[in-house]
């Protein structure tokens, strides 16, 4: 048998099983959004309404506003945790006792699931009395117990923190992998004409990481966008749904108000903003290969 | 300095956890009453609660029936497609590679809906396979761009003598490429158990209750009579963590390698 036709044998199975469970669903999401399908009034049948869905969408402000919370949700976590992993990852770039430890204990928050994140950090700021409150008060930054989940302000102040304590992780860990690509004769160079360490970082290390840092920022970015789990677990999208995004909003639509039509339309834009944010990082990434 | 910063460090990561482990020990009543970092009394009553009348021992079944036969199904379907990405010359060979990483960021909130309504024609709702099949939709590129770096890293001298000395393709593949290859298979399936084992929407969406709930969505939809069941809950985040406890702790090496690998420009 020719190479080629074994390697279509060796392909076609994995692609084959993707193509049904992901990309027929999604065409079947696209046919969808133009369509009035409400299993709320089934009397009204499944009409073909061209781009009637996206037109309503326009107009929402639910969606408006979840649009606004997805963004500043990804900006504000997406940005501390860049920040913080870049700090973590220059710590850890250096060979010292026990850093195997520090590693595992670093990479747990990452590998547990969202929702147990969310539950342990829903506990900590849960009631006037809980460990969070107890410290606020008993160190004095605050004189009363703050209660966290009856405001939008104070609401979102412990799901970005969940957010950033379990991602951090793997940003750090990405960045200390391109750290560690970068030739040392560049420090020790930078080193004997007298430069400090902190020109080194802004004229050696940060120009050379940069790739991965945007590889990092694209790959947060795109996780914080989709962000559902925990939301769903830490405020419900509450109070009312002032801490509502994009996906739980897309999902309140389909399975709990059952407006197929339009939850379909809500998906089809959910997924070309990850699309093209995708494209982006694979642009990014192909470049590197051809190099 | 910077042993400060790492002390730190670790203790923000961890504290979280011990904090549950603590609250999974405490009596309901004084659970919120005054929180002190050591426990003032112990108790199991949580734990108890959780494996006796919560039956949590249905949702780790599940997680594990549904986590185990995923991992198997795309590493060993995987391996195949991504060995041919790797090293076998073929048309369409870019095309297929840049589809495999575009659908590994696919929002999974855009298919939810039609795998609904398409397991529910399958009569899938509530079962395992109804839980594998939309499984398939992320851990099969996860399991497929990971194997992809792991061949390339592997030396071809062995295969091209193999080849030049008359094995197939296949021979070379079974023999040679294979039990090279074992600690990157290793590393692939122990991630894409992970990202099973977590996984959550399509399992609040397409399972109805305990008996095929996994692990996620059998704590987020935990409720009391009266109150939020604080002590079970936090036992069962503790429960669900253990597994990707010992999973880190033993091949941590292996998963910062895998999970790196793909991302960073060589």
């Amino acid at each position: 048998m020719t190479d080629r036709r074994l390697a279509w044998l060796f392909v076609l199975p994995a692609v084959g099983l993707v193509a049904l469970v992901a990309i027929f669903p999604l065409g079947w999401t696209l046919w969808e959004s133009l369509h009035l399908h409400d299993l709320r009034m089934p009397w009204r049948g499944r009409p073909f309404v061209g781009l009637e869905n996206y037109l309503e969408l326009l107009g929402d402000p639910r969606f408006r506003d979840a649009m606004l919370h997805t963004l500043l949700f990804a900006a504000v976590s997406v940005s501390l945790e860049l920040a913080l992993g870049l700090a973590v990852a220059l710590g850890l770039d250096r060979a010292f006792r026990g850093r195997g430890i520090v590693r595992a204990a670093v990479l747990l928050p990452w590998a547990i699931p969202t929702v147990v994140a969310a539950l342990l950090w829903r506990f900590m700021f849960e009631s006037q009395a809980g460990i969070v409150n107890a410290a606020l008060v008993s160190t004095g930054v605050v004189e009363e117990p703050v209660v966290w989940f009856v405001r939008a302000a104070t609401a979102w102040v412990p799901v970005v923190l969940a957010d950033v304590w379990k991602a951090t992780p793997f940003v750090a860990l990405l960045l200390l992998a391109g750290l560690q690509g970068i030739d040392r004769s560049l420090y020790e160079a930078a080193a004997v004409d007298g430069a400090s360490r902190w020109w080194q970082l802004r004229h050696v290390t940060l120009p050379l990481l940069k790739p991965t840092i945007l590889v990092a920022l694209v790959f947060r970015t795109l996780d914080a966008f989709r962000v559902f789990d925990l939301i769903y677990v830490m405020t419900g999208g509450g109070p009312g749904t002032s801490t509502e995004p994009i996906a739980l909003y897309t999902f309140d639509a389909l399975l709990q108000n059952l407006r197929f039509g339009y939850g379909a339309a809500l998906s089809v834009v959910v997924f070309l903003v990850t699309f093209t944010l995708a494209l982006i990082y694979i642009r990014w990434l192909g470049a590197g290969e051809s190099r | 300095m910077r042993r400060l910063g790492l002390v730190a460090l670790v203790l923000a990561a961890l504290f979280p956890f011990y904090w549950a482990i603590v609250a999974s020990l405490t009596p309901e009543a004084v659970l919120f009453a005054r929180p002190s970092l050591w426990p003032s009394a112990l108790t199991l009553e949580h734990w108890r609660a959780l494996f006796g009348e919560r039956a949590f021992w249905l949702p780790i079944r599940n997680s594990l029936v549904v986590a185990g036969a995923t991992t198997l199904l795309c590493v060993s379907i995987g391996t195949l497609a991504a060995y041919a990405l790797a090293r076998l010359e073929f048309r369409g060979r870019g095309a297929i590679l840049g589809f495999i990483l575009a659908v590994t960021m696919f929002p999974q909130i855009s298919i939810v809906s039609p795998l609904y309504l398409l397991l529910r024609e399958l009569r899938l709702i509530d079962t395992y396979p109804g839980l594998v099949l939309p499984y398939i939709t992320f851990a099969m590129p996860l399991t497929v761009w990971l194997l992809v770096g792991f061949f390339r890293q592997l030396p071809r001298d062995l295969e091209e003598a193999a080849l030049v000395d008359g094995a197939t393709r296949w021979q070379t593949f079974t023999r040679i490429v294979l039990p090279l290859a074992a600690p990157g298979l290793a590393t692939t399936a122990i991630l894409t158990f992970i990202y099973c084992w977590n996984e959550f929407l399509f399992a609040l969406s397409f399972t109805l209750g305990p008996e095929r709930q996994t692990v996620p969505v059998a704590i987020a939809l935990f409720r009391g009579q009266y109150q939020v069941p604080w002590g079970q809950i936090l036992a069962a985040t503790v429960v669900a963590t253990l597994p990707v406890a010992a999973l880190v702790l033993v091949f941590q090496r292996r998963i910062v390698q895998g999970l790196t690998a793909g991302a960073v420009k060589g």
